[in-house]
C-alpha cells in the first residue's frame, strides 16, 4: 500500500506532507510518557504483522491492518504508521522518503476515521456487532486507503487514471481478507485482553 | 531478523556523521522529486550511481533491492506510454504509444532510482540507532524520536514471538489455505502478537520508571563534525545546487 519515490507531483507531495504533519501533531499532542512504549511496541507488532502473508486463492497478500491500528491507537495511528513506514523506507526501500507524507496520510486517515466510526460498536455489549465493527474497520480502511492512493495518482496527472483504477481493483480481495481478519482479531482481543481496545481512552 | 543489511562496512559513507547524511539525503530527494527536466534527472542518477559505488556494498544484495524497487516502476510502464494524452509515435491496433507518456515513464524511472540509490548509500550505511541519535540533534520532536527508537528496538523481539507462535501452529498441523479457518487462525495469531507486545510495553515502562525515567531521553554522546564531514557536506550541497540549477536555471549549463 505505498507509492514509491519520484511518481507524484510536487504539489501532491507537499499537500500530503502538510496533512501528515497535522495528523502527527494531533497524535503526539498529549501523549503521556507512559504511552510512548505502548504505542511504539504495538507499532513494532504492526510492522511485523505487515510482513505476514496470507493465501488468497492462487496468490498470497500481505496484511495491512491500518484499520485495526486506528481502532487500537486512535489519533496515535498517525505517528505509529509514520514510524513504521519510515522504517520500511529505510530498511527495505519500500515506499520512499519524499512520499512519506502522502503514504502516511493515505493509510492513517482511514484508520482514524474507522476509530471514530466503529469504536463504539467494537467496545459494545454484543459480540456479533463487535465482530461486524471489526470487519467494517478492516474492509473500509483498506478500501479508503486504496481510494486515496488512486486520488493521489489522479491529482498528479490524468495519465495515471488507468493505473490507479487497476491498483484499486487489485485491492478488492485484500479488503475482504482484511475485514475477516480484523473481525476475528477484535473478537479475540475482547475475550483475551479487552484493555487493548481501550488503550487511548 | 537481520534488518540493517548495508549498515556494516568501512567506506567513507559508513564513517560520515549521520546528521550530514540525513540532511544531505533529504535535500537531494526533494530536489530530484520536484525536478521535471531530463538534464538534471540524468545528472542526478549519474551522481547517485557514483555515490552508491563509493559505498562499496554487497553487489548481489544491492541488485535484489534495486530490482524490487523497479517492480512498481515496471507496472507504470505498462500504462503510462499508452494512457498519457499527447503526440502519437506508433500504433498497434487500439494501442497508441505517445511521446509524453514515454517521457513521463522515463522521468519516473530516473527519479525513483536516483533517490533510492542515494538513500541506500547515505542512510543505509548508518545503523538505525545512529540515525535516531542524529534526529535528536536535528531537533525532531522528542516523542517522535522516542517512538522511532522503541519501535525499531522491539521489531526483532516481536518477530521472534511471531516465529515461535508460527512454529507451534505448524507443530499442530496448521497449513494456510484460502479458508475461514485459516483467516481465523491467522487473526488469532496477529491478535496474540498485540497482546504480547502490549504486556511487554508495560514491563518496559515499569523498568524505565524503576531506573528513574521522567520523560526525557538524555543523549550522552555527541557527534563531532570532522574535516571530512564538512568536505562531504560541501560536496552534497554543491550536487543538490547543481540539480536545482539545471532544473530551474534559465540558461542550460
Amino acid at each position: 500500500m505505498h507509492i514509491s519515490e519520484g511518481v507524484l507531483s510536487a504539489p501532491v507531495l507537499a499537500g500530503g506532507a502538510a496533512l501528515t504533519a497535522a495528523g502527527l501533531a494531533a497524535g503526539l499532542k498529549g501523549m503521556k510518557p507512559e504511552k510512548v512504549p505502548q504505542v511504539a511496541v504495538l507499532s513494532s507488532a504492526f510492522f511485523v504483522a505487515s510482513l505476514i502473508h496470507v493465501p488468497a486463492g492462487p496468490v498470497s497478500v500481505h496484511l495491512v491492518l491500518n484499520g485495526l491500528n486506528g481502532l487500537i491507537l486512535g489519533w496515535a495511528a498517525f505517528p505509529s504508521i509514520f514510524v513504521a513506514l519510515t522504517l520500511q523506507a529505510l530498511l527495505f526501500q519500500f515506499g520512499g522518503l519524499t512520499t512519506l507524507g502522502v503514504n502516511t496520510f493515505n493509510m492513517a486517515a482511514p484508520a482514524v476515521l474507522c476509530y471514530f466510526l466503529f469504536r463504539p460498536l467494537v467496545r459494545g455489549r454484543s459480540p456479533a456487532w463487535a465482530w461486524a465493527g471489526g470487519f467494517a474497520t478492516g474492509f473500509l480502511s483498506v478500501g479508503l486507503g486504496a481510494a486515496l492512493i488512486g486520488l493521489s495518482l489522479a491529482l498528479t496527472g490524468e495519465a495515471f487514471l488507468e493505473a490507479a483504477g487497476v491498483a484499486f481493483a487489485a485491492h478488492l480481495p485484500v479488503m475482504l481478507i482484511e475485514g475477516l481478519l480484523s473481525g476475528f482479531c477484535v473478537s479475540f482481543l475482547r475475550k483475551v485482553k479487552p484493555e487493548i481496545l481501550g488503550v487511548t481512552s | 531478523m537481520h534488518l540493517e543489511v548495508f549498515a556494516l562496512g568501512d567506506s567513507t559513507w559508513h564513517r560520515t556523521d549521520p546528521r550530514v547524511k540525513l540532511l544531505g539525503t533529504a535535500g537531494f530527494a526533494v530536489a530530484v522529486a520536484t525536478a521535471t527536466r531530463f538534464t538534471p534527472l540524468v545528472f542526478a542518477l549519474a551522481l547517485a550511481a557514483a555515490t552508491l559505488w563509493t559505498a562499496r556494498l554487497d553487489r548481489r544484495k544491492l541488485w535484489i533491492r534495486l530490482a524490487a524497487v523497479n517492480g512498481f516502476v515496471l507496472f507504470l510502464w505498462l500504462f503510462l506510454p499508452f494512457t498519457t494524452p499527447g503526440e502519437a509515435l506508433a500504433q498497434w491496433g487500439w494501442l497508441t504509444v505517445r511521446r509524453e507518456g514515454l517521457e513521463l515513464a522515463a522521468a519516473i524511472t530516473l527519479k525513483t532510482n536516483a533517490i533510492i540509490m542515494v538513500t541506500i548509500a547515505l542512510l543505509g550505511t548508518s545503523t538505525i540507532f545512529d540515525l535516531v541519535h542524529g534526529l535528536v540533534h536535528l531537533r525532531v520532536p522528542r516523542r517522535l524520536v522516542q517512538l522511532f527508537f522503541f519501535c525499531f528496538r522491539y521489531i526483532t523481539v516481536i518477530h521472534e514471538e511471531y516465529v515461535r507462535l508460527r512454529s507451534s501452529m505448524r507443530i499442530r498441523c496448521f497449513h494456510p489455505r484460502t479458508s475461514i479457518h485459516t483467516y481465523r487462525s491467522m487473526a488469532y495469531l496477529v491478535a496474540m502478537l498485540f497482546v504480547r507486545s502490549y504486556e511487554r510495553s508495560e514491563r518496559i515502562y515499569q523498568a524505565m520508571v524503576l531506573r528513574g525515567f521522567s520523560g526525557t531521553f538524555w543523549t550522552l554522546n555527541h557527534f563531532h563534525m570532522h574535516r571530512r564531514d564538512w568536505a562531504l557536506s560541501a560536496g552534497i550541497a554543491t550536487a543538490v545546487g547543481l540539480v536545482l540549477a539545471l532544473q530551474w536555471g534559465r540558461s542550460v549549463l
